[in-house]
């Protein structure tokens, strides 16, 4: 159970509204990606892990790609299910079962807010007729508490936006590619206090698959690879506050996102300090700004004078959603935490084109951090790391 | 007398002065709401104080999805007839921090740790609802 695990093949679908193709039919292009970039065949992978949220099951892919017989396990881990993918196919390898693995996740949303049923929750009903039932009022209310606790202002939550979009403008496989500046992203439509609508992402469609390989593989296909240093998925601690609660503890207890990274860092053997570019669950401004410090990158409070700063900005101490996160490319829930995984895959291997970052010594980044969070207070983060050069 | 139900008969305590419900855990934590079915076993009910202080808040902007049976819902109904409102969490203090509309103020006039009180308001054509508003205002009103 040992064995060093690497990501050898990157493929996604852009992301956004994509008419006429399903959100399946999404996954399987990323898979094709995924296997050309690793220079491989459908029949090469031994086995595979995806899911979607909304978009139906991973495992007809293989209608699509050939019936070559391979195991394929449904993943379906509502915003975790990228990460629990990616846990599954590391795991498959690392215990020596299999030299190659795919993971993969895709997903085609309606527009809108998602709207979700109270009883899918354990919520009586009340909670959702009266109109509670809505993650961006949760998003809203953390937020709202947290910028009144540490003096973080509404500019600060705007430069987060403004930072997305412009980055998206660089991202082949994002949603938003046009720059929207500050003034319009703080004047617009108020959604939920004090977040406005370009403060917020939205439900979207999209695909990304990953290749999985032992490191005696990569060797032997002369892959090009980065390696999964550690991958932690954590539920929710006692007395945490979280998406979908009409009573909170009045005792503050621990955060998913805190455990999740405590756990990658220990188990890669590395601290915040080390991290060279980072994606972070941004499902709207304040999230990246709360989920800086909950990851450890900042103390709190301090992200405002890191954004008015552009330490986070591609040419920064610490360049975060490089490919303007969710705020830019959309969340289809299934392929959304992946999407964070292929990023900075790309970003190690010096192939992230107009948006690559120039890592420490100027010779790119060697270190690359992720992180998902989402409902009922679940988070995964995967860090990874290029050797050698 | 409010002529109209209460969105769920269990929620609220009935009386001149309604207490919110919520329940006690065998380990002594105050929970809300009062759990149901199989988990509010060894729950006592609890009433929940009608006091407490502000944690957080928001506005709700737009028309909620279903479920929701607010104003703007119904079958000729639509976003034009969807009356925006406020939410938030108050701190009931030793006991829990529960979730709620908040009524008679504006955005403007919330601040953290403001002095809140319970109250039952009207929801739509049939039903009432729980919320806080602030005491200063409450107080005044009286």
């Amino acid at each position: 159970m040992s064995e060093n695990v690497y990501i050898i093949g990157a493929g996604i679908h852009p992301f956004g509204r994509t008419e006429g193709r399903s959100g399946r039919e999404q996954g399987v292009f990323a898979v094709r990606e995924a296997m050309a970039d690793a220079g491989l065949e459908w029949k090469d992978i031994e086995c595979a892990y995806g899911g979607s949220s909304a978009a139906g099951s991973a495992d007809i892919m293989v209608n699509e790609l050939g019936l070559t017989s391979l195991p394929f396990t449904n993943v379906a881990n509502g915003c975790a299910t990228g990460g629990s993918a990616l846990v599954s196919a590391q795991l498959a390898i690392a215990s020596g079962m299999y030299d190659l693995a795919l993971a993969t996740g895709f997903d085609k949303h309606p527009r809108g807010a998602f709207n979700a049923k109270p009883s899918d929750y354990g919520l009586p009903e009340w909670y959702g007729q009266t109109g509670m039932m809505l993650t961006t009022q949760f998003f809203a209310m953390k937020i709202q508490r947290y910028m009144q606790l540490h003096g973080i202002s509404r500019t600060t939550l705007g430069r987060v936006a403004e930072k997305a979009f412009r980055n998206g403008t660089k991202t082949p496989h994002a949603w938003r590619r046009s720059p929207i500046d500050l003034e319009t992203i703080m004047n617009a439509q108020m959604i939920n206090d004090p977040l406005t609508k370009y403060m917020f992402c939205s439900p979207s469609e999209g695909g990304v698959a990953l290749i999985l390989a032992s490191e005696k593989k990569m060797r032997e296909l002369g892959a090009d690879g980065v390696k999964i240093s550690k991958v932690a998925v954590k539920t929710r601690p006692p007395d945490s506050f979280e998406v979908f609660q009409a009573g909170v503890s009045v005792n503050e207890g621990g955060k998913p996102t805190m455990l999740a990274s405590q756990a990658a860092f220990e188990g890669a053997g590395i601290g915040p300090e080390d991290i060279d570019v980072a994606q972070l669950q941004d499902t709207e401004s304040g999230a990246e700004i709360m989920h800086m410090a909950e990851n450890g990158f900042c103390k709190d409070g301090e992200q405002e004078e890191w954004l008015a700063n552009g330490w986070s900005e591609h040419d920064g101490k610490l360049p975060i959603n490089t490919d303007g996160g969710c705020l830019a490319c959309g969340e289809p829930v299934g392929a959304s935490g992946l999407r964070q995984v292929y990023e900075n895959v790309e970003q190690l291997r010096g192939r992230a084109g107009e948006r690559q970052v120039a890592g420490r010594d100027g010779n790119g980044p060697k270190t690359g951090y992720s992180h998902v969070y989402g409902a009922p207070g679940v988070s995964a983060v995967a860090i990874l790391e290029r050797l050698g050069n | 007398m409010n002529a109209l139900a209460p969105i769920d008969p269990q929620l609220w305590s009935s009386g001149d002065q309604p207490h919110l419900m919520g329940g006690k855990l065998a380990s002594g934590e105050i929970v809300f709401p009062m759990p149901q079915g199989d988990a509010a076993n060894d729950v006592e009910p609890y009433k929940l104080s009608r006091t407490g202080t502000l944690w957080s808040w928001t506005s709700q902007g737009f028309l909620p999805k279903e479920p929701y049976e607010g104003r703007g819902s119904g079958e000729n109904e639509g976003p034009p007839d969807f009356e925006p409102f406020l939410i938030g969490y108050v701190e009931l203090p030793g006991e829990v921090i529960v979730e709620s509309r908040i009524v008679d103020a504006t955005l403007e006039d919330l601040e953290l740790g403001m002095a809140m009180e319970f109250c039952i308001v009207p929801f739509n054509n049939t039903h009432s609802t729980y919320a806080f508003r602030p005491q200063k205002l409450a107080e005044k009103a009286a």
